[in-house]
């Protein structure tokens, strides 16, 4: 079977409108990370300290209940969520003492909700002084990554496609902090993961395009570059959908059977997977091409 | 045969079979009685997320630690001195580093001198100076010295943590030092967690003090060498905590250090646990004294800066027993005598870090992971075989051989599989079916410039090494790094991505083409399912 016959798109023509939504969309979420580093965007406890419980009631509640529940006992900011299925309350406090606020919240639920009994799924507490580790740990996690996907990029191929391939995968990071920031998501551990992730695999996208479109060059060195690139996009476009397809059938049953735990982990992977994709074709090559024409025009000045 | 189709098959089946092997005691409930020796025992961890457990990491205040040491030099210094017949007016820790000590006159303060320097030859000693008319000369505790005995505190605390732990009762903890001051303690499966962390936590420094009873607690200045404490009474009823104010004497006659054995019992009179201790040579001589010369009055069991109980001496003790008994339940007085027995930390510790998850979410976790696991490989498998035919079985082969490999490697090498981890499995389900796409698609371009499917097989997998390397080394590049930097469920994800990145290299390169290879060698094969 064949999704695609023998195609002939003009991906690198489409490239204005690209670099338009896609500069949209990194601007963003540049937007996002200057709020994560503010402090100000939907931070996971792992980064700014605090309390987060799952709690699991044994009959149905209101949140405004539970609300009031804990302000009756000096709890005033606290961020709740249900979880519909299975009477489940998240509850999420920034920064406190370790210890304190856990047992507090424990007490509120007891003495308020007394006719309904309930267990402690899980409790996460984090010290302020871990949190400030991990944030640090986190930059260096990131930065590292992408300068060795970059030394390894700019051993494997030339200057011009190392930063496409630079250029793509830090426009896919971006996508994904601007869609959880738009979102309101969570930015914690388990999505800065995700985004690594995604970043190896964006990569592994542009990669497999970049090995076809040089193989090309090799073969056909009178050719116009923008041929050559769309050529070898087109010849290559049933790998890059198939690839994404299976990843995203994954992801998707992880995102939908996968539990709440990994939910928005899974959802993160899911979008990545999807710009990745885009930005294999739409934004890695079309910036190759475009620093390909310039050196040539400047050859011919020169001559 | 093909030439080295046979060592490439031998391979694919040793491997299967060391990874069943290795599978055995994770996938078999109670392994049979031949099962020993050289054979593997261990199975595949399962991370605190999914077996649920407590992870604590704890920060020890190691500047309490040498604070501690400086009190210790004072008193010391004291006894000495007064040994001596040196009369001193004062003497104490100041600041983090440093023990004062001031004198009457400048001839005492010259004896003192020459004694400090031969009895602490390593701390530093200020020359002596005019202090409001008296002779004072400060001893300082040199850095290394200080840093060293933060480092021992930490390294002690780490050692009476894993004894209290040990007697409470846990299996499998871990517990282990990260960066200078940080322990980081793992309990998995714990059913009480608060009372583990209570235990952990505490100090237990355990100390007798006489009670000045001619002080009264309402006093405003209270001398130097006495201090307010306070004693919690909680009504069995009612539960309501009462605090008694007491002024007991600052220098303990007895401390906790000196005992040998701790142990819970029951009074038989009022059905009361208490705990009974019993002191070494030296603990129970000076309590022996203490309790001699005592008799009739009151002396405080301090715990932690809280008077646990203040009772009458009633008669000189010999013997060296004596008992600990007040408000306990039978679980207050077991950790009671745990953290008496396992001793005290040397410097408090702060709980920085309490993730919690209970047994039923863990178990939730695995279920709906492998079930999401399950589907994916499902869709894929199926897709793939709609898609590329026969050779897309061939590939929902290899990605079968890549979970089992990658199940048994995490077994070989004592991996911890975590919900990420799992979320790396069925991510990888995807992921490993790109290596034989990319081979496929070469093949399908291959055979439609006209090839023989043998020569378009082989043109395939060449023209494709290069880019499944490329495409594997990107993804190890960020594997690598999350290991390094990540703890936890976040290192479980990179294991298992990274090992199934090795995985994937060796069954697509090898494995599948091998199935390939097999199938073109029976005769003339004029058409290729793909």
């Amino acid at each position: 079977m064949e999704l695609l016959g023998k195609t002939n798109i003009d991906f690198i023509g489409k490239r204005n409108i690209a670099f338009v939504v896609s500069s949209i969309i990194a601007i963003i979420g540049i937007i996002g990370i200057i709020q994560i580093g503010r402090g100000a965007a939907n931070m996971g406890i792992d980064f700014s300290g605090g309390t987060a419980m799952q709690l699991k009631f044994s009959k149905p509640f209101s949140i405004a209940d539970a609300r009031t529940a804990l302000h009756k006992h000096g709890i005033a900011k606290a961020d709740l969520q249900e979880i519909k299925n299975g009477n489940m309350l998240l509850v999420k406090m920034a920064g406190a003492a370790v210890g304190k606020q856990s047992e507090l919240v424990q007490t509120s639920f007891r003495t308020e909700f007394a006719d309904n009994p309930f267990t402690v799924e899980s409790s996460t507490e984090i010290g302020p002084s871990i949190g400030d580790k991990l944030r640090k740990d986190t930059l260096i996690a990131v930065a590292l990554s992408l300068l060795g996907i970059i030394l390894y990029i700019a051993w494997r191929f030339d200057l011009k496609f190392g930063i496409g391939a630079t250029i793509a995968t830090m426009h896919d990071v971006l996508a994904m902090v601007a869609v959880f920031f738009v979102l309101n998501k969570e930015i914690n551990l388990l999505f800065i993961t995700a985004v690594l992730t995604i970043a190896g695999y964006s990569l592994t996208d542009t990669v497999v395009i970049f090995d076809r479109i040089r193989e090309n060059l090799h073969k056909n060195l009178k050719g116009a570059m923008h041929n050559i690139f769309n050529g070898s996009i087109n010849e290559v476009l049933s790998r890059t959908i198939v690839t994404s397809l299976t990843t995203f059938i994954a992801a998707a049953s992880l995102f939908i059977f996968g539990g709440e735990v990994i939910h928005d982990f899974s959802l993160a992977l899911l979008i990545g997977i999807g710009v990745a994709t885009y930005s294999s074709v739409f934004v890695a090559s079309p910036i190759v091409v475009l620093l390909e024409n310039r050196a040539l025009a400047k050859q011919v000045e020169k001559a | 045969m093909p030439k080295g189709t046979g060592w490439r098959i031998s391979l694919i089946g040793i491997f299967v079979l060391l990874s069943f092997l290795y599978l055995t005691p994770t996938l078999v409930a109670q392994l049979p009685a031949w099962w020993g020796g050289l054979l593997p025992k261990d199975k595949i961890h399962l991370g605190l997320d999914l077996q649920g457990g407590t992870h604590l990491v704890m920060e020890v205040d190691t500047q309490k630690a040498v604070e501690g040491s400086l009190d210790l030099v004072a008193t010391d210094l004291e006894d000495t001195l007064n040994s001596k017949n040196l009369r001193f007016k004062h003497i104490s820790r100041t600041g983090s580093d440093k023990v004062s000590l001031v004198v009457y006159e400048k001839g005492t303060a010259a004896d003192v001198q020459k004694l400090l320097k031969d009895k602490y030859p390593s701390y530093e000693q200020s020359p002596i100076f005019d202090e409001g008319g008296f002779a004072a000369i400060t001893l300082r505790m040199n850095e290394k010295d200080a840093l060293d005995r933060k480092d021992k505190a930490v390294q002690q605390a780490l050692e009476t943590i894993r004894n209290r732990i040990d007697q409470f009762g846990v299996s499998e903890p871990t517990i282990q030092r990260e960066g200078i001051n940080h322990i980081v303690v793992q309990l998995p499966g714990i059913k009480d967690p608060q009372r583990a962390i209570e235990l952990i936590g505490r100090t237990a420094r355990l100390e007798f003090k006489m009670v000045r009873e001619d002080i009264s607690p309402t006093a405003t200045t209270i001398p130097d060498d006495a201090e307010l404490l306070k004693e919690k009474m909680v009504d069995p009823t009612t539960g309501a905590v009462t605090e008694i104010p007491i002024v007991v004497q600052k220098k303990s006659m007895i401390t906790g250090d000196l005992l040998t054995d701790a142990q819970v019992r029951i009074d038989s009179q009022f059905n009361q646990p208490y705990v009974a201790i019993e002191f070494n040579n030296l603990g129970a001589k000076l309590f022996d004294q203490v309790t001699a010369a005592n008799v009739g009055k009151r002396f405080a069991i301090v715990l932690d800066s809280n008077i646990h109980s203040a009772p009458v001496i009633r008669e000189r003790i010999s013997g060296g027993s004596a008992q600990i008994s007040g408000n306990f339940t039978e679980k207050t007085a077991a950790d009671l005598a745990i953290v008496l027995r396992a001793g005290a930390l040397p410097a408090p510790v702060k709980i920085i870090q309490n993730v919690t998850v209970g047994p039923s979410l863990g178990q939730d976790s695995i279920s709906k992971g492998l079930y999401a696991g399950l589907i994916g490989v499902l869709l894929v498998v199926v897709f793939m075989a709609v898609y590329y035919k026969l050779s897309g079985l061939i590939a929902d082969l290899g990605m079968i051989l890549n979970i089992l490999y990658l199940m048994g490697a995490l077994a070989a090498l004592g991996a911890t599989l975590t919900l990420p981890g799992i979320a790396a499995i069925v991510l990888l389900i995807g992921m490993s079916v790109d290596s034989n796409v990319i081979i496929f698609e070469r093949i399908r371009e291959e055979l439609k410039l006209g090839k023989t499917p043998k020569a378009a097989l082989d043109a395939g997998y060449d023209k494709a090494f290069l880019t499944i390397m490329d495409s594997h080394v990107t993804t190890l590049i960020t594997a690598a790094v999350l290991f390094q930097f990540g703890t936890g469920p976040v290192k479980g994800f990179a294991v298992s991505l990274s090992l199934g990145v090795l995985i994937n290299l060796f069954t697509s390169l090898i494995g599948t083409k091998v199935i390939f290879d097999l199938f073109l060698q029976k005769g003339n094969i004029k058409k290729l399912s793909i």
